[in-house]
C-alpha cells in the first residue's frame, strides 16, 4: 500500500503550507494575544470577536471574501500587482494568507489564555528588577506562556492541515502549487477512485489522532507554578 | 527625606497623601486592609500611576506634574506579599535575574550584595531549587534577598508576612531583624500586624481610608492616646535598651533603658546587644506606693501625662512618662477615679508582663 508521487507531492505540499503558517501565526498572534490578553480598551471585545471568527464562519465564505479582497479588482489585489508581485489567489502564497486567517483563533486563544494566567504580578516584580517592558516580555512572560504556545503551535498546525474550504475557494487545485492532501482526497472520490482516498486519507486520520494525542498526553511541569 | 504626595480617585476608593518621610531606618505603613497602604507603596514604586503626585527621594524626583520614572528606572526594592518569584528559574535565577540588570557601575556592588542577601537571609543552601520546590517562608526569604541584590536605595516591602502562618513569620522575623540591623537601606515597611510593627519599625504611620492619620517616631506615635484607630488589645508602647546584665540563677536579662531597669526573661540575647522590648497597655498596672509582697517583677516610678477613652466605656488609658519615656496603661475608670489619676502626678507602675522582641 504505497501512496503515488502525487499523493507525496500533496503531502509535502501540505506540511509546507502547515510550517509556514504556523510560524507567520507565531509572529503575527502573539502581539494579537498579548494585547488582547492585557488591554483594557473598550476594542477588546471587537477584536476578539473578528479573531474568532473562522472558528464559526463556512471556511467557504472566508475564502470568498479572500478571492474577493486579493483579486485582480480588489485593494489587496491592487496592492500586490503595483508592488509587482502578481496576484494571491491560486497561488502557494495566497493559501498561506488565507491559512494565517483560517488558523488565527487556534493560535490566539491558547496563547492569550496563557498570556492572562501569568497576570500582572510577575510582570511586576521583573519591573521592580530594573526589566524594561519588552525586557520583561522576553524573560518572563514569553518563557511562562511557553506551554500556552506548544499547545497554539500544534493547534495551529494541524488546522491548517485540515484545511479544505479555503483551499477550495482561492488556491484551486493546482498540483505541485495548491493541491494539498485535503483537495487531493476530494478529487479522487471525484473521480470514484475509493482506493487511493482511502490511502490518503488514513494517512491524514493517523496523523490527525496522533497530534491530538501528543497535545492531550503533553503535560510541561504543571505543578511548577 | 521621601517627600510624598499623592491623590487617587477610584470608585468605592480614595487615596490622599501628602507626607514626609524619614529615608533612614524602618518606617512602617500602617493600618486596616483597604486604608491605602499598599497602594501608597505601590505609588511610590511607580507600579500604580497616580494621575496627580509627586514624589521625590533623597532629592531626586521620581514622579511630578511633567515627569514620570518607569519602575524599572527606579533604584528600589520590592518584596511582594506572596514571594511572586519567577517560576520558570532556578533560586539563584531569580537573584540574579535583578543582578544582572542592575547600572554597571553598580554591578561589583551588586555581585557584594547578591553573596551578602544570601548569606543574611540563610538560603545558600536553596539556589539550585525551583521555587515550586520551597516551603512559604523560604519562597519569601528569596524573595528577600532578591529584592536586596539589586543594591536598592529604598527597599519597598508589602506585608511580606501577610501570607505565612505563625511558625513561617516567626522564622522570618529574625531575618528582617537583621537587615535592619546589617543593612542601610532606608525600608518602608506595609502591615496591618501591630507585632510586627512593634517588632521592625522606628517610624509608624498610621493610616485609614487613604489617609495619613498619624505620622511619627514609632514610640511617639503609638502612645498617642487620640487615634482614631485603636489597637484594641495590641495597644502598648515600645522601648529601646540593651542588655545589660544576666541572672544565670533564675533565667532572667537585665535590660537597661531610659535610666532604669527592667527584668525580662532570658532569651539568649548577648549582654550589650541592643534590645526591644514592649509593655503592652493591659500588663500595666498603677498604684500609689510601690508594692511589697507581690510576684511582679517589674515597679518602676512614673508620671502621669494624660488620661484618654478606650474602646469600652468602662475603661480608659493613661499615658505616663518613665524618666522621658511613654508609657500606656489601661486601667478601669473606676480605679482611675479612686486612685484620683490627674496629670504631672507621681505614681508607681507595675508591669506585668515584659515582651523582649
Amino acid at each position: 500500500m504505497l501512496l503515488s508521487p502525487t499523493d507525496l507531492e500533496a503531502i509535502a505540499l501540505t506540511l509546507r503550507l502547515a510550517t509556514v503558517t504556523t510560524l507567520i501565526l507565531f509572529l503575527v498572534g502573539t502581539p494579537i494575544a498579548w494585547w488582547l490578553a492585557r488591554t483594557r480598551s473598550r476594542w477588546k471585545g471587537p477584536v476578539g470577536a473578528v479573531v474568532a471568527l473562522p472558528l464559526v464562519l463556512p471556511p467557504s465564505v472566508l475564502g470568498f471574501y479572500l478571492l474577493v479582497t486579493m483579486g485582480p479588482n480588489g485593494p489587496v489585489g491592487w496592492l500586490t500587482q503595483t508592488l509587482g508581485i502578481g496576484l494571491l489567489p491560486f497561488t502557494f502564497w495566497g493559501l498561506v494568507v488565507g491559512s494565517v486567517f483560517y488558523s488565527l483563533p487556534f493560535m490566539v486563544q491558547p496563547v492569550q489564555n496563557a498570556f492572562e494566567a501569568i497576570g500582572e504580578r510577575p510582570l511586576e516584580a521583573a519591573a521592580t528588577l530594573r526589566a524594561s517592558p519588552l525586557d520583561r516580555f522576553f524573560t518572563v512572560a514569553l518563557p511562562l506562556a511557553l506551554p500556552g504556545f506548544v499547545t497554539a503551535g500544534i493547534l495551529s498546525f494541524a488546522h491548517t492541515v485540515g484545511e479544505f474550504g479555503v483551499v477550495l475557494m482561492i488556491g484551486g487545485n493546482i498540483p505541485g502549487e495548491t493541491r494539498v492532501a485535503s483537495v487531493q482526497i476530494y478529487d479522487y472520490v471525484e473521480a470514484l477512485e475509493y482506493g487511493n482516498a482511502h490511502r490518503l486519507s488514513a494517512v491524514l486520520l493517523v496523523f490527525s489522532f496522533v497530534v491530538l494525542l501528543a497535545l492531550y498526553a503533553w503535560r510541561p511541569d504543571r505543578g511548577r507554578r | 527625606m521621601i517627600y510624598a504626595s499623592f491623590r487617587i480617585e477610584w470608585p468605592g476608593f480614595s487615596l490622599d497623601v501628602d507626607e514626609q518621610l524619614p529615608a533612614r531606618g524602618v518606617t512602617a505603613l500602617f493600618g486596616h486592609s483597604g486604608s491605602g497602604k499598599t497602594t501608597l507603596l505601590r505609588c511610590i514604586a511607580g507600579l500604580e500611576h497616580a494621575a496627580t503626585g509627586r514624589l521625590s527621594v533623597n532629592g531626586d524626583v521620581w514622579q511630578d506634574s511633567d515627569s514620570w520614572v518607569p519602575t524599572h528606572r527606579r533604584p528600589i526594592g520590592y518584596v511582594f506579599q506572596e514571594a511572586s518569584l519567577f517560576a520558570h528559574l532556578t533560586v539563584l535565577g531569580n537573584l540574579r535575574y535583578g543582578q544582572k540588570r542592575s547600572r554597571s557601575a553598580d554591578r561589583r556592588a551588586a555581585q557584594f550584595s547578591l553573596e551578602h542577601a544570601v548569606e543574611l537571609l540563610g538560603i545558600g543552601h536553596l539556589l539550585q531549587r525551583r521555587p515550586a520546590a520551597l516551603s512559604g517562608g523560604e519562597r519569601q526569604r528569596v524573595g528577600m534577598a532578591r529584592a536586596l541584590a539589586v543594591t536598592p536605595k529604598l527597599l519597598l516591602m508589602d506585608e511580606p508576612l501577610a501570607a505565612l502562618d505563625l511558625a513561617r513569620k516567626q522564622e522570618i522575623l529574625p531575618y528582617l531583624e537583621r537587615l535592619h540591623d546589617d543593612l542601610d537601606i532606608p525600608v518602608l515597611y506595609v502591615s496591618h500586624a501591630p507585632d510586627e510593627v512593634a517588632r521592625l519599625a522606628d517610624h509608624l504611620v498610621v493610616m485609614d481610608g487613604g489617609r495619613v492619620q498619624a505620622s511619627g517616631a514609632l514610640n511617639d506615635t503609638l502612645a498617642r492616646l487620640d487615634l482614631p484607630i485603636r489597637l484594641g488589645e495590641d495597644a502598648g508602647v515600645v522601648l529601646d535598651g540593651h542588655v545589660a546584665e544576666r541572672d544565670e540563677r533564675w533565667h532572667l536579662l537585665r535590660v537597661a533603658c531610659c535610666n532604669t531597669s527592667l527584668w525580662v526573661r532570658d532569651t539568649g540575647a548577648k549582654l550589650g546587644d541592643h534590645a526591644r522590648i514592649r509593655i503592652l497597655a493591659r500588663d500595666v498596672s498603677i498604684a500609689h506606693e510601690p508594692k511589697e509582697g507581690t510576684s511582679i517583677l517589674n515597679t518602676l516610678p512614673a508620671q502621669v501625662v494624660s488620661l484618654g477613652d478606650d474602646a469600652h466605656p468602662a475603661l480608659c488609658l493613661v499615658r505616663l512618662a518613665v524618666d522621658d519615656k511613654p508609657v500606656i496603661s489601661r486601667v478601669t475608670r473606676r480605679s482611675a477615679d479612686q486612685l484620683g489619676l490627674a496629670p504631672r502626678q507621681q505614681v508607681w507602675i507595675q508591669i506585668k508582663a515584659v515582651a523582649l522582641l
